[in-house]
């Protein structure tokens, strides 16, 4: 048993350890103009240096733009925090799901923050490394009805000044559903995106940007694969979802930001589809143009606003010249002749768009068929039954 | 690829027509009268082959859908709550099953309990764009997860019957 005066001397001891911890934790304070005098207590200094060495044309115009990180995940969480580091003027922050022990093999998070939700612990730290940006949080799944409606509003009027669309919006999020949910927004907003993704086994990832009816958007064609060489076949499902490297989301996580600042500071050249085989280390490029039969009825209406908006100010055309790949010597005129024809094989494998060495799509969906309504073999019909009537016989059985 | 029973079953399933999700406003209502149709064929087929093994029940928008399935392992019947929404982006994308009681307790599931399906079914869902609905979802992506999870989950002790857990 301690004595009075022994708790007394514990009491004073624990108050100065205290005051140390309080003293040492510097807080960094709002800082109203970004300045490039180049001190130690300058934050921005070495960003506007690219102003000095001639990368950059006006980097506080950083300060004007708004972006929406969509998945606050392994990616997102890096793009949010070099987006920050750098100076952005906001960011919005969507994610439905909470910090795990799980997620610790991923930058960013901490295992002090598990069970808190994605976007509150970010906001938080993002809050401690640059108070200058104003952070808007949302909690939910964006690919349900009400949350979609939200996040539709959120996209179209959540800039800094509070009524004008944001800037940019980056997909960081880990699921087809909700990259397709991302797509039909943007779509119809005419908002400009750029989605990334890291394959399952952790050795591929990529970058898209989305200029929607001027670039192919995500509906326009399966998703796009990064080849890795690996036997698809060969890979080992068993037990597991997915794998996942830190390296892989930072790399990638740094080329989307690295775009994402070209296109907003105007620098440099923005890549519309960057890929990175992680195994060989190599980076396919290249641009898309859009499906004309895309299955987006809001793409294809953005491709002829573009189209019109094209036509309205003709550009100077630089003319290609394809070559055809003729083999020199064919003594035997030697052909390759398939089994199915062409035409066959292309309405089963329906539109591929043009895509360079080193990607191709996950898989492929048949063209779409000028089909008769009576020719779809269906087995339900036009019910004659009502929809209560309907429930109330699933619930009976 | 699909096991010759799924195959079978899958067959059976009478195949949906209008491509509508629920932001396609009336549209959307035959669609789900389509979905409840299909449905309503699958259970009763599966009745009949003596393979009954779900129970599926909407709110009155048909965008949210809970029930319960089961599934019989050495005479025992082990039974569990599923739920799922309609995403937006349906029937483009497929819904995404949830088994919440199983979230944790196997890595074959994302979080929030949404099964892992395997590398076939996306394709196989996107080839048949719109006339696959929640029944072939049930029939392609939940049954088999059962039939290779639950299983796997009993033998490791994770999952115990209903009986013996209040037992012991």
């Amino acid at each position: 048993m301690s004595t009075i005066e022994e708790l007394k001397e514990r009491v004073r001891c624990l108050e100065a350890e205290l005051e140390k911890s309080k003293k040492s934790s510097v807080a960094r304070q709002k800082i109203s103009q970004m300045s490039s005098e180049v001190v130690d207590s300058n934050p921005y200094s070495r960003l506007m240096a690219l102003k000095r060495m001639g990368i950059v044309d006006n980097y506080e115009k950083i300060r004007d733009y708004t972006v929406a990180v969509v998945g606050v995940g392994g990616v997102g969480s890096v793009t949010a925090e070099m987006l920050t580091r750098c100076g952005i003027g906001k960011l919005l922050l969507f994610d439905y799901d909470k910090v795990e022990l799980a997620n610790m093999n991923r930058l960013f998070f901490q295992p002090h923050q598990s069970g808190m939700s994605k976007v509150e612990a970010a906001e938080k730290t993002l809050r401690e490394i640059n108070p200058d940006v104003e952070f808007e949080t949302h909690n939910y799944n964006i690919t349900t009805m009400d949350n979609f409606t939200h996040f539709m509003n959120r996209i179209s009027t959540g800039s800094l000044q509070g009524n004008s669309p944001v800037d940019l919006v980056l997909s960081c999020v880990d699921n087809f559903e909700a990259r397709m949910a991302i797509n039909t927004a943007c779509n119809e907003l005419g908002q400009t995106w750029i989605e990334s993704g890291v394959s399952e086994n952790a050795v591929s990832g990529h970058i898209q940007m989305i200029k929607p009816g001027e670039t192919s958007c995500f509906a326009c064609a399966p998703p796009l694969v990064v080849a890795t060489g690996t036997d698809e076949k060969t890979l080992k499902r068993e037990g597991v979802c997915a794998a996942s490297l830190p390296t892989t989301m930072g790399i990638v996580a740094g080329l989307l930001v690295q775009n994402t600042l070209k296109y907003l500071l105007q620098f440099g050249e923005v890549t519309y589809y960057l890929g990175y085989n992680a195994l060989q280390d190599f980076f396919p490029m290249m641009s898309l143009k859009p499906n004309p039969t895309c299955d987006d009825s809001f793409c294809k209406k953005q491709q002829n606003i573009y189209q019109e908006r094209l036509a309205a100010k003709p550009e100077i055309k630089v003319e290609e010249v394809a070559e055809e790949v003729t083999h020199e010597e064919n003594n035997w005129g030697i052909e390759l002749v398939s089994e199915t024809s062409e035409l066959e094989l292309k309405e089963a494998e329906g539109v591929i768009p043009d895509l360079v060495a080193g990607v191709r799509v996950a898989y492929t969906t048949p063209a779409p068929q000028p089909t008769q309504e009576a020719d779809i073999p269906s087995g339900t019909g036009d019910a004659t039954e009502s929809l209560d009537d309907l429930m109330a016989k699933m619930k009976s059985l | 690829m699909v096991d010759a029973g799924t195959k079978k079953a899958l067959g059976k399933i009478p195949l949906l027509k209008t491509k509508a999700g629920p932001r396609d406003g009336e549209l959307w209502i035959p669609r789900i009268k389509e979905e409840y149709q299909s449905l309503i064929a699958y259970v009763e087929n599966n009745k009949k082959d003596d393979n009954d093994w779900f129970r599926l029940e909407s709110n009155k928008e048909g965008t949210r859908w809970f029930g319960k399935c089961w599934y019989i392992h050495e005479l025992l019947k082990y039974e569990f709550e599923l739920e799922f929404d309609i995403p937006v982006t349906y029937p483009t994308t497929a819904p995404e099953i949830a088994i919440p009681e199983l979230d944790g307790k196997t890595a074959k599931m994302y979080r929030g309990g949404k099964i892992c399906l395997t590398d076939h079914f996306k394709p196989l869902w996107a080839r048949n764009v719109p006339r696959f609905g929640i029944a072939h979802a049930m029939a392609l992506g939940l049954g088999p997860w059962l039939a290779v999870e639950i299983p796997d989950l009993i033998s490791k002790g994770i999952v115990q019957h209903k009986d013996s857990a209040t037992k012991s």
